[in-house]
């Protein structure tokens, strides 16, 4: 699936988006657990869950929504638009 | 098209002459723009980035414009929200709403900026010459769309 990361999320990752493979992580926290244990930048980016939003399929949800089937998932902060 | 994202400055009246035209039955017209501001508790801003989710802010917007017509007897609702690198006092959204009577004109305008402030995908970074920092969202916010929750 496709992750996306914004603002100082991507900063933090290196990355605006890359294609990763879940295996079975059952939620959008599983995913983050994965990817913090592959690589310090993830560690970095995650490290206040509190200040962590998440979209999947372009639809806001919370990090304990199911992912299955999911094409794409965007980690971000707080949004500040407006 | 009652949602745009873009990069381009708008105009108000001819946004406002628009929303007008298409309904003849729009007694009250109610208008928010918001602003980049000039200064802040760090300081003067220089200059300011918004960032955004192509294709899911679109989304959010028109989800958000569909609540406030769902809730509120409207005529007419124009949300125009910009990104890209934007200077001090420029405008960054438009919120036009129109009804027959103001009051459901100024609940509903009030509404959609409360909703757009915690729900739509856009994040501000400012400079503080050569000082960039990423705006932290303020709980303000949260307490001020809660109100309209049913």
């Amino acid at each position: 699936m496709q992750v996306l990361y914004f603002a100082w999320l991507r900063e933090r990752v290196g990355a605006a988006s890359e294609e990763i493979d879940p295996g079975d992580a059952a939620t959008a926290r599983d995913l983050v657990e994965r990817l913090v244990a592959r690589d310090p930048r993830y560690a970095a980016a995650f490290a206040d869950m509190a200040a962590v939003r998440v979209a999947v399929d372009q639809e806001m949800c919370d990090l304990d929504t199911p992912i299955a089937g999911a094409r794409e998932i965007a980690f971000f902060p707080p949004v500040t638009g407006g | 098209m009652t949602v745009s994202v873009q990069r381009e400055d708008f105009d108000i009246a001819a946004e406002i002459a628009r929303l007008t035209a298409a309904d003849a039955d729009i007694g009250a017209v109610v208008s928010f723009t918001g602003l980049v501001r000039q200064m802040t508790a760090d300081g003067p801003i220089t200059a300011m980035e918004l960032e955004h989710y192509p294709g899911m802010t679109e989304r959010a917007l028109e989800e958000i414009a569909a609540e406030a017509e769902a809730r509120w007897p409207l005529q007419g609702v124009r949300v125009i929200h910009r990104y890209g690198p934007l200077k001090p006092g420029e405008r960054i959204v438009l919120v036009l709403t129109a009804s027959r009577h103001r009051q459901a004109a100024f609940e509903a305008a009030e509404f959609l900026m409360d909703y757009l402030k915690t729900r739509a995908p856009f994040w501000k970074k400012e400079d503080h010459a050569g000082n960039a920092r990423w705006v932290d969202a303020g709980d303000a916010d949260d307490s001020a769309v809660a109100r309209w929750k049913r």
